[in-house]
């Protein structure tokens, strides 16, 4: 990146909904304003590749994801620094932010950072989740998205979530085959208390319209319980069992699977931002105010990353964390869209989210595992491996690494982590808030060494030899 | 938050701090029949003890603690013998590489020094033997000092090993609880903590980078330094280093698991916040270290960094360890300050302070070490 500045007024960090308002509402209010995303274009997972989808055909994606389209050509008009390709490996407290882009690490500083790393799927452990041909429900939509392509043969899509349903959606838009889909939601009496308010949700009808079509076509088996993933060198088969059922088998050469999406936190938990543990979406979610302020000054996240709320609620809360870096660094600042219509708007699209989180809440068995089901892929750690720790004086994931390698690898806890905090609450006994998390470190993601040596020296560094 | 019954048996000795240090007193006074209670602010091993980048070495040590490190060696290679683990220790040598011929002279020199005061455990060696011991090291580095039987441990694990023994050989850890005070009462000690006061004839102040208040407390600061030493560990890379490396002129500490992962240290410093147990990593500086590993080891330049981090540990300003008695408090025992190479004196740390408390005294040469040493030059 030739013309990357040492400092901006604002950094955002991601191109989604909740970014791309952010960054819009900065370089309009005269800030300088970067805005740094890991893909090659605009639009975050939600909109993934928006601008560039080889699905022309409307239809297929859908209303709501080419609503995106608009988001991301009025990001790209809006004249900031947009950094496509760009890794943020890490980010602290005096936000100091280290990127990747075209090989080449660099340092570099803002005022004021806006964390709109969004969401990733939640783990979905099961036997044989490691076999060639099983895939998360959002990795076939990402190569739906970006290059247009569907599953061959016979596919079962398995798991709960909307997301679950609009890729079913998705797929049988394009002419795709899919064969079943095995539901695991369970007890959802439970959700029907919160209903009243999703009744005047927005997401109501999409949401009906969209299950009745999928429902339609496609053979549904709900209340599963029981879900195995067999094969040998990949997989061939989907064994399940219904609540109070006998096991059967489907043949498969595709098997989707898909429990939620929860926030994405090795950034934010990087840079010392407190989590809490939120029952109601069984995540971590960042300490914030409504605006995404968090306690380290200067530092605020915005969109899923804050908690689980949709595209719609994360381009509300982007423009809304935009405003508060706007009246931070320039106080008198007009021009900046009235508030009252962005919060009564975001206060819709909240509604209902009670019943989403309830009705879709993903099983205990699927997110405390068998065990002899492996909970970490990086380092091939069993669910039973981890809870055995927990009877050698073990109390949380960090205390684990004395014995197992768990939570070391590339990943970085996004495959494990929440398994990992639940497995250890269960054994102990004890909330999940009180096992805690990973501490994670930078870098978030990987970088090469040969990256790291080639960053400019400075006074700093030289200052921070020890002899 | 743990409560105690009124009746609890009476400590013999109060250990402040749960690190390797705190431990290995614990349990070698515990071998010695003393009731020991270990007081911990967070968790055992939390610290500088559980992140280190684990060497053991005699080599290249301040010539203070050569002894202790030589003594500490015989420890380590009969480690199991003490605290029931291996702690993961391996011994493949220890191999401290010279850059150029005048990098290589001061080793020589060294090497001398060291045989004058008897010790024959560093080895000087060539460039071909250099290249036959780390085939992968570039070819500018002329030569090196070596200590073949040196090795390296598994940080967290070893300090956990010499809790769990010292434990069963009836000594008592109390994690979470923070000391507030420290008192004469009586014949006795007196401990506040978060969680009630302890009392016992002999107190241990091994609290790492908070020991300094300990000390300011009996009225005999110290300047200790906090620091933040800095790690990197990468993704596996295919077997190609045995031993552990050392520069001589730049900061390295570098060491290959059996399991491909590189560890990358040396002694860049982040920031540090000890009230607030939160270390941050200063890129620049961890960028040097790449640089340093670029040099020496071209093989290196496709690694991935997967991790870095920061412990926190304290320095004292000739850079070696604070160990002995109070000058202020008869009965209290220092053991603290080991500036980023206590690991390695760690078994053998505990065995001085048992046999002081115990024995009133130590075969090994602990005057270096004295607490007083910095108030200023005493006149001859």
């Amino acid at each position: 990146m030739t013309d990357l500045r040492e400092t901006y007024d604002v950094a955002v960090i991601g191109a989604g909904p909740a970014g791309m308002a952010a960054a819009t509402v900065c370089v309009r209010a005269g800030l300088a304003t970067v805005l740094f995303d890991e893909q090659a274009s605009p639009g975050g997972q939600i909109y993934r590749a928006v601008t560039t989808s080889p699905v022309k055909r409307g239809t297929v994606l859908g209303a709501d994801y080419w609503v995106g389209g608009e988001v991301a050509q009025e990001f790209l008009a809006s004249g900031a620094h947009y950094v496509p390709g760009a890794t943020v490996w890490n980010l602290t407290r005096e936000r100091e932010i280290g990127i990747s882009v075209a090989g080449a690490a660099h340092l570099l500083r803002a005022e004021r950072v806006i964390v709109a790393t969004g969401a990733l799927e939640r783990p979905f452990p099961i036997p044989g989740w490691t076999l060639p041909g099983v895939m998360t429900a959002g990795a076939g939509q990402i190569l739906l998205k970006s290059a247009g392509l569907v599953p061959d043969g016979r596919t079962v899509l398995a798991g709960c979530g909307p997301l679950l349903w609009l890729i079913a959606w998705q797929y049988l838009n394009a002419g795709a085959r899919i064969d079943a889909i095995l539901d695991t939601g369970a007890n959802r009496a439970g959700a029907w208390r919160h209903a009243p308010p999703f009744m005047l949700s927005p997401y109501l009808l999409k949401g009906l319209r969209l299950l009745l079509a999928v429902r339609r076509r496609v053979p549904v088996i709900a209340n599963v319980v029981d879900l195995r993933a067999e094969g040998h060198d990949r997989v061939e088969a989907v064994a399940f069992r219904t609540a109070g059922g006998a096991e059967q088998q489907l043949a498969v050469d595709n098997l989707f699977m898909h429990q939620g999406v929860v926030p994405n936190v090795n950034l934010a938990m990087a840079a010392g931002i407190e989590h809490r543990w939120d029952d109601g979406q069984l995540c971590w979610r960042p300490v914030v105010d409504a605006e995404g302020t968090t306690a380290i000054a200067g530092i605020a996240i915005a969109g899923d990353g804050a908690g689980i709320a949709g595209a719609e609620a994360a381009q509300a809360y982007g423009l809304l964390a935009g405003h508060a870096a706007v009246r931070a660094l320039r106080p008198g600042a007009r021009g900046l869209a009235p508030e009252a219509a962005v919060r009564a708007r975001l206060k819709r699209t909240l509604r209902g989210r009670a019943f989403l989180d309830a009705y879709y809440r993903p099983a205990e068995p699927f997110r405390r595992p068998a065990r002899d089901t492996l909970a970490c892929r990086c380092e091939e750690v069993t669910a039973g491996q981890i809870i055995d720790t927990v009877a050698l004086g073990c109390t949380g994931p960090n205390q684990m690494k004395a014995f197992l390698r768990c939570g070391m690898g590339p990943c970085q806890g996004r495959l494990c982590g929440l398994t990992v905090t639940e497995l250890i609450a269960q054994a102990r006994g004890v909330a999940p808030q009180e096992v805690g998390y990973y501490r994670l470190r930078p870098p978030v993601k990987p970088i090469t060494l040969a990256e790291l040596a080639a960053l400019p020296k400075n006074e700093a560094a030289l200052r921070s030899v020890a002899r | 938050m743990p409560t105690f019954p009124e009746n609890a048996p009476a400590a013999d000795v109060i250990v402040i701090g749960g690190g390797l240090h705190g431990c290995s007193a614990a349990l070698h006074l515990a071998r010695r029949g003393a009731r020991v209670t270990v007081i911990e602010k967070d968790h055992v091993g939390r610290h500088a003890s559980g992140v280190n980048a684990g060497g053991v070495r005699r080599l290249g040590r301040h010539l203070a603690e050569v002894p202790l490190a030589v003594a500490a060696m015989e420890l380590w290679h009969r480690i199991g013998d003490l605290v029931d683990d291996d702690c993961g220790f391996e011994s493949h040598g220890q191999v401290k590489v010279a850059e150029s011929e005048a990098e290589l002279a001061t080793l020589r020199d060294r090497v001398a020094a060291l045989t004058r005061l008897g010790f024959t455990h560093e080895e000087l060696i060539d460039r071909r033997a250099l290249k036959a011991m780390v085939p992968a090291i570039a070819d500018h580095c002329v030569g090196a000092i070596v200590c073949r039987h040196d090795g390296a441990a598994n940080p967290y694990r070893t300090t956990l090993a010499f809790k769990r023994k010292a434990e069963s050989l009836g000594a008592r850890f109390i994690e979470g609880t923070a000391v507030r005070s420290l008192a004469r009462a009586g014949a006795n000690w007196r401990v506040d903590t978060s969680a009630g006061a302890f009392e016992a004839p002999y107190v241990v102040n091994c609290a790492g980078a908070w020991a300094d208040r300990i000390a300011a407390t009996l009225g005999e600061p110290v300047p200790l330094e906090p620091i933040a030493p800095m790690l990197m560990i990468t993704a596996p890379l295919p077997p190609f280093l045995e031993p552990v490396i050392g520069a001589t002129r730049r900061p390295l500490s570098f060491k290959q698991f059996g399991n491909g992962t590189v560890l990358i240290g040396g002694g860049h410093r982040g920031s540090l916040d000890r009230d607030a147990n939160r270390t941050g990593l200063d890129f620049a500086g961890l960028a040097l270290s790449a640089r340093i590993v670029w040099d020496l080891f071209p093989a290196m330049r496709g690694a991935h960094i997967v991790r870095c981090w920061a412990g926190i540990e304290a320095r004292m300003p000739d850079d070696i360890p604070v160990i002995g008695p109070s000058a202020t408090g008869d009965g209290v025992f220092h053991a603290f300050g080991f500036s980023a190479h206590g690991f390695a004196l760690g078994p053998i740390v505990g065995a001085i302070l048992a046999e002081l408390i115990t024995g009133g005294k130590t075969n090994l040469p602990i005057a270096p070490f004295r607490i007083d040493r910095f108030a200023g030059a005493k006149p001859n």
